[in-house]
């Protein structure tokens, strides 16, 4: 060190670069606001917020794809109820780490979209004061009924229960979910539909082979008919 | 180094005639802004200098390990986000480890490759943000610290890209990782990266010879080498003292065996805090390297290994441990042949490093006793658990 | 130090190139001392912990590593027996409960291990020695194995609680505690959430 106080002013002189030099580069800025990043290559955040008092957000954009907040529950195309995913089969229940699902199953089966009748949930609550975004849910859930929602604005006046969202507040469409998380929906549908289509495959197979298995048998009865009649003859 | 056990220099009150000069005794925190958290020091003056301290713990306390005991397997994960969390990766990574030694499972390699990218993103994560704290004990309030913000945000981001959140990841599985990472993520990471060391260069500029800093951390806290060995202390600090060791040499887990990297340590047998400031500043470099070497190795495959689809491992005992940010993170799991762990035991890097905090601070100035608390590098949620 | 450029992986079970015989030395020394085979851990006599602790500083296992207690209740085995005339008869036997403490022994130096070892002590009023005038990392966590498992420990420096408070009672990590139900909340719409929870979980 040549001069006393020489490391101070190179300090300064770091100082002093990155101050002028927020007037011309966003990335020197130390604090930013969400919409000034709008553009930007590296952070995907197309954000924006609010600026005046009741103006309305565009819901899906104002956080990236890949966020995720808490839970919701996917309906398929059509009324929500009639379509709802959710058989209320309550692994997601035992799994959650914190305890935050609540589900009563319903007493009925209810049939939907040609499928064979299952169960669905008469009440299916999450306590989104408890939940901690952890996403097991959503990894364990054998249907693809449950997937996590980006929406964070959710701050309430209700003490009470405002914080416990209800089962038709969770209920949110394919649509939306596309909507909020395109990557994620897109391949998850593209993992439904193979999963189906081997599914059905499988079970064309296990047709075809009862048929063979049949024909065989009644081609089997058919010649010892025929060896009978031939021995009686 | 066989007698290891704390002993205080014999200290003498000053007494001046006609002075009454007591020992006071200040208690610092738990909610002091320099203690990085709920932290609590009871601490005895003789006007500024520290006679004794005596750390107290449990503000944070939720006894984890209980929880984890209660909970299945997988339940947990998510639970190691919050001990330190600053680092969410490396603890998922040392609970991970400890897992997938109880069933072995076969790590694919790209969750191998990716492990090691998201453990040195965030090893950069804490040691620039540790650096920023730091400074801010010392009095440089705010400009540097938000500067490391500044960039950390950039890796947070990456980090939210590829698991959903940026700072509670719960992103490691046992047998890789949870989901690949999005398509156009390996391009940004290796943006990031690249445009690291033009940040660091400068931060080197504003800190490392400033002389300010230099008087207030050369020759305080000092810590031997014998010392810090004896009491456990791992990661920066103890390379710090110069003892060269590093779990990513040492036991060669996951691929780092593959990476040319050097271990940041200092020559002598006492370590300062600036030394410990040094070290970090240094690993970081290190880090890039590493990651450098990851982006460029990485190849397309699966992201998970044949993992069971209930987890419920033979009974075992297995302790696993990876280099956290700030030291040895160990994870001790006793396995009875159910879903659940029968013990689950976190090795607190935090907690232990703390072991000699009363050691380093006697007979230091108490505005001292605040820098070297900060240069432990200390997360309450590790240390309380 | 391993040389940079060795590409030697250990293996997902293994104890990192450290060779399986590390025990040996210690049996031959102690020969009271037992070897746990299933958990790869060496049992210190009884009373004779802190004189193997100190032997093994002495051969260069400078860094404990962690330390933590283990509460095994008293529980029942069934174990198949083939009798004298060769029936298979299945007996029960009762085993003891016991309370463990576990290190997990490094060298530094060497950059071998694990060594782990076990001081073993029974459930009530468990007593072991303490080991932290050998390794001084252990006088934190041996002062949360007393705090949350209740293990007292002989010669350690200064055994308060850690993490609990001072008035608190019980150990918190022990199986067989149960958590006093003196907690107050609210009335909010998540009792009912927590009263299935608590009915469905048994608190053990």
């Amino acid at each position: 060190m040549s001069l006393l106080g020489g490391g101070i002013l190179k300090g300064m002189a770091v100082t002093l670069r990155n101050f002028v030099g927020s007037y011309f580069d966003r990335d020197r800025l130390t604090t930013n606001d969400y919409a000034w990043r709008a553009g930007d290559s590296l952070p995907q955040h197309a954000g924006e917020y609010p600026k005046e008092e009741g103006e309305q957000l565009r819901d899906t954009t104002t956080v990236s794809q890949y966020s995720r907040n808490f839970p919701m529950l996917l309906h398929d195309e059509g009324e929500a109820m009639d379509t709802i995913r959710c058989v209320a089969c309550q692994i997601c229940e035992r799994e959650c780490p914190p305890q935050c699902i609540y589900i009563e199953k319903s007493t009925e089966k209810m049939e939907r979209g040609g499928n064979k009748a299952q169960f669905y949930p008469a009440k299916f609550d999450i306590d989104v004061s408890v939940c901690m975004s952890c996403q097991i849910c959503v990894e364990v859930c054998p249907f693809d009924a449950i997937v996590m929602n980006s929406q964070f604005e959710l701050s309430t006046s209700n003490r009470f229960g405002g914080l416990l969202l209800r089962r038709d507040d969770l209920l949110k469409s394919n649509g939306y979910y596309h909507k909020i998380h395109p990557e994620e929906a897109a391949a998850r549908d593209r993992r439904m539909a193979e999963e189906k289509a081997a599914k059905e495959a499988k079970k064309k197979a296990a047709a075809e082979a009862a048929r063979k298995k049949a024909e065989e048998k009644a081609k089997a009865e058919a010649e010892a008919d025929d060896k009978k009649q031939e021995d009686t003859q | 180094m066989s007698s290891a056990t704390a002993t205080a220099p014999n200290y003498e009150l000053i007494q001046q005639d006609g002075l009454d000069t007591g020992l006071l005794e200040v208690s610092m925190g738990p909610h002091h802004p320099s203690t990085h958290g709920v932290f609590r020091m009871d601490v005895k003056l003789d006007g500024e200098t520290v006679v004794d301290l005596s750390p107290v713990f449990g503000y944070l306390h939720r006894n984890h390990e209980k929880l984890a005991e209660n909970m299945s397997y997988l339940g947990s994960m998510p639970f190691t986000d919050r001990l330190d969390y600053f680092n969410s990766m490396t603890n998922n990574w040392a609970y991970a480890l400890a897992a997938e030694k109880l069933v072995e499972i076969e790590v694919p390699e790209r969750a191998e490759y990716l492990r090691v990218i998201m453990a040195e993103l965030t090893r950069l994560v804490n040691h620039l943000s540790l650096v920023g704290f730091f400074v801010n004990d010392l009095g440089a309030l705010g400009t540097p610290l938000l500067y490391a913000f500044r960039e950390r945000e950039k890796i947070l981001d990456l980090f939210e890209q590829a698991s959903g959140a940026r700072m509670m990841c719960n992103y490691f599985r046992f047998g890789g990782l949870r989901n690949d990472v999005p398509e156009g993520w390996l391009d940004r990471a290796r943006e990031v990266v690249d445009r690291f060391p033009v940040f660091l260069d400068e931060y080197e500029k504003l800190l490392c010879e400033n002389e300010i800093i230099l008087s207030r951390t050369q020759g305080v806290g000092n810590l031997s080498r014998d010392l810090a060995i004896s009491a456990g202390i791992t990661g920066p600090m103890l390379r710090a003292s110069g003892e060269r060791y590093d779990l990513r040499k040492v036991d060669r887990y996951g691929i780092y065996d593959r990476f040319q990297f050097r271990v940041p340590y200092s020559d002598g047998d006492v370590g300062d805090c600036y030394d410990r400031f040094i070290v970090r500043m240094l690993e970081m470099r290190e880090s890039i390297g590493i990651l450098k070497q990851a982006l460029d190795g990485i190849e397309h495959g699966p992201v998970l290994g044949n993992a069971p689809k209930v987890f419920k491992p033979k009974p075992a005992e297995v302790y696993g441990r990876v280099e956290a940010p700030k030291g040895e993170l160990g994870f001790y799991l006793i396995a009875d042949g159910t879903p659940k762990p029968y013990r689950y035991r976190v090795r607190p890097p935090s907690l232990i490093n703390l072991t000699v905090l009363r050691d380093m601070c006697l007979g230091q100035k108490v505005a001292d006793a605040v820098i070297i608390l900060g240069s432990i590098d200390i997360v309450l949620g590790e240390v309380d658990r | 130090m391993a040389a940079p450029g060795q590409s030697q992986r250990p293996t997902a079970g293994g104890s990192h190139g450290v060779s399986e015989r590390s025990h040996e030395p210690v049996l031959q020394q102690f020969p009271e001392a037992e070897w746990d085979e299933a958990a790869g851990a060496i049992i210190a006599p009884l009373g004779q912990a802190r004189a193997l602790a100190e032997w093994l500083l002495g051969q260069g296992v400078d860094y404990c590593s962690n330390v933590t207690g283990v509460d095994y209740l008293e529980r029942e085995v069934k174990e198949k027996v083939t009798g004298e005339d060769g029936k298979v008869e299945t007996v029960t036997r009762t085993e003891p409960g016991r309370m463990d403490v576990v290190y997990h022994l490094y060298s530094m130096r060497k950059q071998t291990g694990p060594l782990v070892l076990k001081q073993r002590t029974g459930r009530e009023h468990p007593q072991v020695q303490s080991l932290t005038p050998v390794w001084r990392s252990c006088e934190l966590q041996e002062r949360e194995v007393y705090d949350l498992f209740g293990v007292d420990f002989t010669g350690h420096p200064d055994q308060r609680r850690i993490l609990m408070w001072d008035e608190f009672e019980g150990h918190p990590m022990r199986k067989d505690y149960t958590e006093p139900f003196d907690y107050e909340w609210e009335p909010t719409p998540h009792d009912e959430i927590l009263d299935k929870h608590q009915r469905g979980k048994v608190i053990v």
